[in-house]
């Protein structure tokens, strides 16, 4: 395989708060495949989203470096598509035209701009929801429009921090689903954030477990289910499997936050 | 109907709202017509109409609402055009709300009344000086409240425009400034509700003509319906006013209600 598409070397993050300085992220190396599809997990409070937001370049790292196909990534760009738990689109404006304001970029017509935008509509299923505001729409609903605006501009990474953990466990289900087929379908690069063990191991070809504050990779899983994934699996012995490795790494760091706890 | 946080009818709240209307007014009436109170103090609701009436038959109510209503539209539109781009800047920048918002925060506790000598002496007594005392009354109100409108954007929705590429100013034209916008009328709406207050002081205190001016002079002349009547057709136009913004906030920000 040629050089990794994202790659990310001793990133180290400090917050820095009125009481005390916080060591979120300690000497972090990670290598994303193009085209890979990569899920970090691990307890809340690890550094996941502050990792994400520096890939993103839309947080400053204290040291270490994040790479795009070999060049340092400065400042936010329109080669990394971010999609956020909460619901981020643009209320004043349609479905249609919420695509629409993120291709303002592209060099393109109205006319095509509006014609791709429709094209991505119908990829996650909501054609019929063009001329719908955010507040017509379900939270369900308003993440596939926020996947398919992510899309549109045709970046080369996808960062998603946690993009269905303000939705019900049924919408969770199908979202993963539309966002495998999505996936499997356009391939591209994804670092993906959730704390939902079988979210990550259903969606992802890696899982990356993270130890508690500070954020260090503790181990990883490959996944090694077949593609395309169908939600049968999730009952097969193989994904049992997998889904007890993770499960059992995150518990290890649950109950050391637990008996600290105790201690005190 | 009598519990803590309890639904009710919109039939029932029109009822007992206009019920409660109907008590006083019928209080006032009763009140005046046994003449409990001299119809120098307490004139009756007849009385007042009848003024009223006059005033209106001689033109003379539609002047002074007309003289009072341009002097709001000038102060209040001042404030605004200034306050909306000044409170957006403070909101969404800390480097600008540390120049601007301590100060503002300041002058704002300086009450508007005691500015009304210092504008007579800067201004004199002509429209200029109602201007004043509405643009001082407003300003400084406003420019914290869009502040605050402009802090509520979340952070999220920025960011997402920072990773689609945009610039700052970019961003602050085509994000920050429509998100907060139905939060910023809301707020137009409120103070304009001040206009009316501060309008009236600066009549009051000197002027030549509006309703304020019609108000001192009735003073004078003991003229206690005139008094009473005018400050029902203040009422009545701060109702509608707030009214008028409200419902073309509706239309503008349909986008905003939740509905979900
Ligand atoms: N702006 C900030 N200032 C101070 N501490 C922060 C800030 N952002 C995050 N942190 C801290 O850094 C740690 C990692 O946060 P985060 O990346 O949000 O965790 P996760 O997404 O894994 O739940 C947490 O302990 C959090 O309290
Ligand atoms: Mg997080």
């Amino acid at each position: 395989m040629s050089a990794a598409k994202l790659q990310i070397r001793g990133l180290t993050k400090v917050f820095e708060t009125r009481r005390e300085e916080v060591l979120a992220l300690d000497n972090v190396d990670l290598d994303i495949a193009d085209n890979e599809f990569v899920t970090l997990v691990g307890t809340s409070g690890c550094g996941k989203s502050t990792m994400l937001s520096i890939v993103a370049g839309l947080q400053q790292e204290t040291s270490g470096d994040v790479y795009v196909d070999g060049e340092p990534v400065r400042g936010p760009g329109r080669d990394r598509g971010v999609v956020f738990q909460a619901y981020t689109l643009f209320p004043w404006l349609t479905a249609r035209k919420n695509i629409e304001f993120a291709l303002r970029g592209e060099e393109m017509t109205g006319a095509e701009r509006t014609s791709k935008a429709n094209e991505l509509l119908a990829l996650v299923g909501l054609e019929k929801f063009a001329d719908a505001h955010p507040n017509e729409l379900s939270g369900g609903m308003q993440q596939r429009v926020a996947i398919a605006r992510a899309l549109s501009y045709k970046p080369q990474i996808l960062l998603m921090d946690e993009p269905f953990g303000a939705l019900d466990a049924l919408t969770r289900q199908l979202m993963q689903e539309l966002l495998t087929e999505v996936w499997e379908q356009h391939k591209l690069t994804v670092l993906f954030v959730t704390h939902d063990v079988e979210e990550a191991v259903y969606i992802s070809d890696r899982v990356i477990v993270m130890t508690n504050r500070p954020g260090r990779i503790k181990t990883e899983v490959k996944v090694d289910l077949p593609r395309p994934r169908r939600y049968e699996m999730v009952g097969s012995p193989e994904f049992g499997a997998l889904y007890s490795e993770v499960l059992e790494s995150i518990r290890e760091e649950s109950l050391e936050i637990e008996q600290l706890g105790s201690t005190l | 109907m009598l519990r803590i946080g309890g639904g009710i009818r919109t039939f029932h709240f029109v009822g007992i709202a206009a019920f409660v209307f109907v008590l006083i007014f019928g209080l006032w009436l009763v009140v005046t017509a046994n003449e409990w109170v001299k119809p120098i103090f307490l004139p009756g609701p007849i009385d007042v109409w009848n003024r009223l009436s006059e005033l209106a038959a001689s033109g003379d109510l539609a002047k002074d609402i007309l003289i009072s209503c341009y002097r709001i539209a000038i102060g209040f539109s001042l404030a605004t055009l200034l306050a909306v781009p000044i409170g957006v800047m403070i909101g969404a920048y800390r480097a600008w709300e540390a120049a601007v918002e301590p100060l503002t925060d300041f002058v704002r506790y300086m009450p508007v009344v005691a500015f009304v000598p210092l504008t007579i002496l800067w201004a004199g007594t002509d429209d200029i000086q109602k201007f004043l005392i509405i643009w001082i009354g407003t300003f400084f109100q406003q420019v914290l409240l869009v502040m605050d409108n402009t802090k509520r954007v979340p952070l999220d929705v920025v960011d997402i425009g920072r990773t689609l590429g945009m610039k700052d100013r970019s961003i602050l034209a085509r994000i920050i400034f429509p998100a907060a916008a139905p939060g910023i009328w809301d707020s137009m709406r409120i103070s304009l509700g001040w206009a009316w207050t501060w309008v009236v002081l600066a009549e009051l205190v000197a002027a030549t003509s509006g309703l304020g001016y019609r108000i001192t002079t009735a003073q004078r002349f003991f003229q206690t319906d005139t008094i009473i009547g005018y400050i029902l057709v203040l009422g009545t136009l701060g109702l509608i006013t707030d009214q008028v913004m409200k419902f073309l906030g509706r239309r503008m920000f349909r986008y905003a209600e939740s509905r979900r």
